[in-house]
């Protein structure tokens, strides 16, 4: 069931929010043990939330259109005495002292949290097999990675442990888990929603958004976390639409682009057709589709395994025993201290880049690596900025495959990092991006990737949407 | 080689606490003297997922302070992460500005042995303070067993001012640091006290033969507390440059500590570690790109500078140089322009109160005070720079704790106004009161607020010109001193004074002393 | 490519095991081999995008506020004593 169908009857009293997050919990129980998409669950929170909820539901008072749905939060956002572990040993029993922003307004607008979802270490990665806890599971095959970092929250709701999810994007974190679970995954602009309190991985490109079992969905969430934060100077005071109004309309004389440079080699024939078929029916449906080619796409890889690790040797600088987290206690001196603590505190995708970002930005080879990949990232964006003078959405495979096996890719980071290959250059330019489902092969969800012009997050909805509503894939359930 | 000439350079880093209410990124109080600890927040002790906002007040007073050092504002400046890890920083990266600096290119004029000289400044900056370390088991770094981390100070909002190596010797260095501090306090940005470390220095010192214009090698001193220290450091390091270029050495690049005690510098032990920050463009801030209304603004609001105003006042109020210096940099201009609108006399009248019988006054009040508490009293509650003793603030920087349990017990503040100090002058003009009583009058309505006029009506303190009255006083004076009245008819004129005393003495001091004299004339004649 | 790991690990105080410094090594330079594609790139004149969208002059009214968040802030310290964070000794 989707949020706006149980907000519904929440709202009509055929339900109570203490029912339904019991019975989430039930489906939890029954299911964790093969999906393993929580690192924390929070039923006693939860079930005290839900009775708030229902207390606002029977006076109708502050009731919103989320007041009462259990919703997974992603364990990279800032849940105040909630443990907070990015998936990593070094926070293992981090309680942190505030809400996120995002978590805030959760917490005020009446949903319930029902718990913290594994990811890649500190978002570090593409299939949520990197985190120090456990390997997440793909509820359409157990055998699969569910995609990453937001793996745990994408597997949530495919599984239907929840009704919706926050994940978090910075290469694609949040669309390419979407499209290996066949849920809805949404990339708002950079800058739309507060960063404050999201644990951070690769500032200039984090941002916090919706995962969910439909568009409407995702419209509904989004509607609560776009907006300006006075707390985070990058979030933008621009007017956020009512997301879930601006839908129907439909995407007559809609120009839409194909990008050629993701349909060519290194893209999954299956997942080709299936993105071919899509771009065909949004035709039919009275959309004008047209190529185009951004041709600078083939560095974006290159260009983004620079800045975002040389972003994160800065961010997770951090986490050195002294302030909070993981300490090596035998240490007898300052810097085996360090040394120790962050040598036992990370994995191995995290020091990888920590390693990588330093080296990138350590004197001698700033200019050649670090400040080059900034120029190119304005070729990148300039790429868009054409295409986006022609179209008023591009369209892409969310990823090159479909959801990979468990262990397939894990000894050559460099063929997991070009697996990003599609969603990595919206990053990089800071647009809107989702991805929905648009098929299946071998049994396994694609996502079809809907790209938008900066702050045009109601364009890219309109059009999922309305291709939503003129198929069936997302009716399809996991059989977990 | 040993009798060869050398040149000295030096150049300055300067950094200095912003007085803003808040920190740099966060709302944290930016106070000096809290619990370990209490001025903390996510954002400032670096907790996961906190963000950092720049605070508007803080870029206001560096670009004011850069407007004053004839600096241009760059039209885009920009935030980089400066990394290094130490427990005081509680990020590992500290957030300053690199290459793109919020103002280049200024200078600062100094005065030596009554010459003027300029110094460039490269650049003004800003960037955000570090926390404090407390070594268990050693009073320094060095045998500590363990340290403590305060994380109250950090990020303080800190201004780096960088010179040009435009000092040629150590006394320069001296006089460029304290004309800089002057300034900062003048202009309300700092309060700049170097003992309390809201106003830090480092100097580049390096020496090369007299001509030469290729700069020899330099060390980088630190750890210089005050304005003294800078020139004895600097002194110090001039001369070991100088005895190892003298031995046909060379100097080697590195960072020294000044040690107070022994007036030397020393090296770090073993091979110090090259630092390589890895600054980046701070991604969480976005660039400042002051608006040039902004700007105008600011500079609107600097107004006259001190050395402006110092030459004004010795020139038009015929100040001298030590009165002038004083009144701007106490911040009494105000106090004196003011009254001197309301009612105009010599400006010398209006410094005297605040430069000689002021600080008295309050010196009196520091001691009962002091005899009432037995305790030294906390600075920031303090009325004026000047109070402060020299104990007082060696304590305060020793042992901050004990001065936060003393906070409570501090003098109320001086509520001293132009108009009440153009008032005093008008009644003396006037022949109200003389200047003894005058000073008794404004004390005590200091102390309790009281206006003038009733603290002179409580204690009937106005002076006596009524010739009547005091020609009976003055008859009565010669009948009681028989002998004296013969010495001044014998023609013995000096005797005079003691007359003028004794008719003081009579009347409490409320005579007109010139009347007084002229009655005493008329009761001898 | 030749990195020197240990240097870069010592700036990171990051401690590897001899293993991870033979794999990081090789992996590095796998990366950095790829990454070199971005020299087929001309670049010149072409200024450096830090920022995905440009923002300018974002500042904070200077009020001072204590934060709700204090207790929870000591709570989560590894060591500490007297009310401060306790580090092991400093040697340089």
């Amino acid at each position: 069931m989707t949020a706006h169908e149980l907000a519904a009857r929440l709202a009509g009293r055929k339900l109570s929010s203490a029912e339904l997050t019991r019975s989430f919990f039930e489906r939890i129980k029954k299911l964790e043990e093969r999906v393993k998409a929580f690192v924390t669950l929070d039923e006693t929170g939860a079930l005290a939330q839900a009775a708030e909820a229902d207390r606002r539901l029977k006076s109708k008072e502050h009731v919103t259109p989320l007041t009462g749905i259990p919703i997974a939060v992603k364990d990279n956002m800032c849940t105040k005495g909630l443990r907070t572990t990015c998936s990593s040993k070094i926070l293992t029993d981090y309680h942190p002292p505030y809400d996120a922003t995002v978590v805030a307004r959760l917490k005020a607008a009446g949903a319930v949290i029902i718990g913290k979802t594994n990811l890649d270490e500190f978002a570090m990665g593409s299939s949520t097999e990197n985190s120090a806890f456990q390997i997440t599971h793909n509820p359409w095959n157990l055998a699969a990675v569910p995609g990453g970092s937001s793996g745990g929250s994408a597997a949530a709701v495919a599984a239907g442990e929840a009704v919706i999810a926050l994940g978090s994007d910075t290469g694609g974190s949040i669309r390419q888990p979407a499209a290996f679970c066949g849920v809805v995954g949404l990339k708002p602009t950079y800058g739309r929603v507060s960063r404050y309190g999201l644990v951070a991985f690769a500032s200039s490109l984090d941002q916090i958004g919706p995962i969910t079992r439909d568009v409407t969905d995702c419209a509904l969430l989004l509607n609560l976390l776009a907006g300006h934060d006075p707390l985070d100077t990058t979030s933008v005071e621009a007017p956020v639409p009512d997301y879930r109004r601006v839908l129907a309309g439909g995407i007559k004389k809609l120009k839409v682009g194909l990008i050629s440079d993701l349909m060519g080699n290194g893209i999954d024939r299956e997942v080709k057709a299936a993105v071919k078929k899509a771009a065909d029916l949004f035709a039919r449906l009275g959309a004008e589709v047209i190529e185009v080619s951004l041709p600078t796409l083939e560095y974006a890889v290159a260009t983004y395994y620079l800045i975002a690790p040389a972003e994160a040797s800065s961010n997770l600088a951090r986490y050195d025993g002294v302030k909070f987290g993981y300490r090596n206690k035998e240490a007898k001196d300052l810097i085996s201290m360090y040394y120790s603590t962050r040598r036992e505190g990370f994995g191995a995708e995290v020091k990888r880049r920590i390693m990588l970002g330093t080296y990138a930005l350590s004197a001698g080879y700033y200019d050649a690596y670090y400040l080059k990949a900034l120029k190119v990232r304005t070729l990148i964006k300039r790429d868009f900025d054409r295409a986006f003078d022609r179209c008023d959405a591009l369209l892409s495979p969310a990823a090159p495959t479909v959801a990979f096996k468990t262990g397939e890719k894990t000894d050559d980071p460099l063929s997991m990092y070009l697996s990003d290959i599609a969603t990595i250059p919206v990053n990089l330019a800071g647009l809107p991006a989702l991805s929905l489902p648009c098929g299946f092969s071998r049994g396994l969800p694609i996502g079809l990737q809907i790209i938008g012009r900066a702050f045009d997050e109601e364009t890219i909805l309109r059009a999922a949407f309305t291709y939503e509503q003129n198929t069936e894939w997302h009716k399809a359930q996991a059989n977990v | 080689m040993a009798n060869m000439k050398h040149e000295t350079v030096i150049g300055l880093e300067v950094h200095a606490q912003l007085l803003t209410e808040s920190k740099m990124f966060c709302s944290c109080p930016n106070k000096f003297g809290a619990p370990p600890n209490t001025n903390i927040c996510p954002v400032c002790t670096g907790q996961p997922g906190s963000l950092p906002v720049t605070n508007k007040k803080a870029v206001e007073l560096a670009i004011k302070t850069a407007l004053a050092l004839n600096c241009r504002i760059e039209p885009s400046s920009v935030f980089a992460r400066k990394h290094y890890f130490y427990p005081d920083l509680p990020k590992d990266y500290q957030i300053s500005q690199y290459e793109q600096p919020l103002a280049t290119g200024g200078w600062l004029e100094i005065e030596i042995d009554g010459q003027v000289k300029k110094i460039g400044i490269t650049r003004v900056h800003l960037e955000e303070d570090a926390g404090k370390l407390v070594h268990v088991g050693a009073a320094r770094i060095m045998g500590a067993e363990e340290s403590l981390v305060d994380f109250n100070r950090t990020g303080t909002p800190l201004m780096e001012i960088v010179s040009e190596p435009d000092l040629r010797s150590p006394r320069e260095a001296a006089a460029y640091t304290e004309t800089l501090a002057n300034l900062l306090r003048y202009l309300g940005v700092c309060d700049a006290k170097m003992e309390e470390g809201s106003l830090r220095c480092d100097a580049n010192l390096s020496l090369r033969p007299a001509g030469e214009t290729k700069f020899g090698t330099k060390t980088e001193v630190k750890n210089m507390n005050s304005f003294r220290a800078i020139e004895k450091a600097l002194a110090a390091e001039e001369k070991r440059h100088a005895e190892v270029l003298a031995e046909g050495g060379q100097v080697v690049q590195e960072t020294r500590f000044f040690d107070d005690v022994t007036e030397t510098t020393s090296g770090m032990r073993g091979k110090e570690f090259a630092h390589d920050y890895r600054y980046f463009p701070e991604p969480d801030l976005v660039p400042l790109e002051p608006p040039a209304k902004w700007t105008e603004e600011i500079k609107n609001g600097i107004g006259e500078l001190p050395r402006t105003v110092i030459a004004r006042y010795m020139k038009e109020y015929e100040l001298s140089r030590e009165w002038a210096d004083f009144l701007v940099y106490h911040e009494l201009t105000g106090c004196l322009e003011g009254a001197l609108k309301i009612y105009k006399t010599k400006p010398f009248n209006y410094a005297r109160w605040l430069i000689v019988e002021l600080p008295s006054f309050i010196a009196e009040l520091n001691k009962e005070a002091a005899e009432k508490s037995n305790i030294n009293k906390a600075k920031s509650e303090l009325p004026h720079p000047w109070v402060i003793e020299d104990a007082a603030e060696k304590a305060a920087e020793d042992n901050y704790k004990k001065n936060i349990e003393v906070s409570g017990k501090s003098l109320p503040k001086l509520n001293l106004t132009p108009a009440k100090l153009a008032e005093i002058e008008k009644l003396i003009d006037g022949g109200t009161l003389s200047y003894k009583i005058a000073k008794t009058v404004l004390f005590a309505a200091i102390k309790t607020g009281k206006e003038l006029a009733a603290i002179i009506a409580q204690q009937g303190l106005t002076q006596i010109s009524d010739e009547g009255e005091l020609l009976k006083v003055a008859r009565e004076v010669v009948k009681n001193n028989p002998r004296q009245a013969e010495q001044y008819k014998g023609g013995k004129e000096a005797v005079m004074m003691f007359f003028v005393g004794q008719m003081m003495k009579a009347t409490k001091g409320r005579a007109n002393p010139e009347l007084a004299a002229k009655m005493l004339k008329q009761a001898l004649s | 490519m030749q990195i020197d790991v240990e240097h870069v690990a010592r700036l990171a105080r990051l401690g590897l095991s001899d293993e991870e410094k033979k794999l990081f090594g090789e992996q590095l330079a796998a990366i950095l081999t790829y990454a070199d594609n971005l020299k087929k790139l001309n670049t010149d004149g072409v200024p450096p995008t830090t920022h995905a969208i440009p923002l300018k002059n974002v500042y904070r009214a200077d009020k001072a506020a204590p934060s709700p968040d204090l207790p929870a802030i000591m709570a989560g310290a590894p060591d500490k004593a007297d009310r401060m964070f306790r580090v092991p000794r400093i040697i340089e």
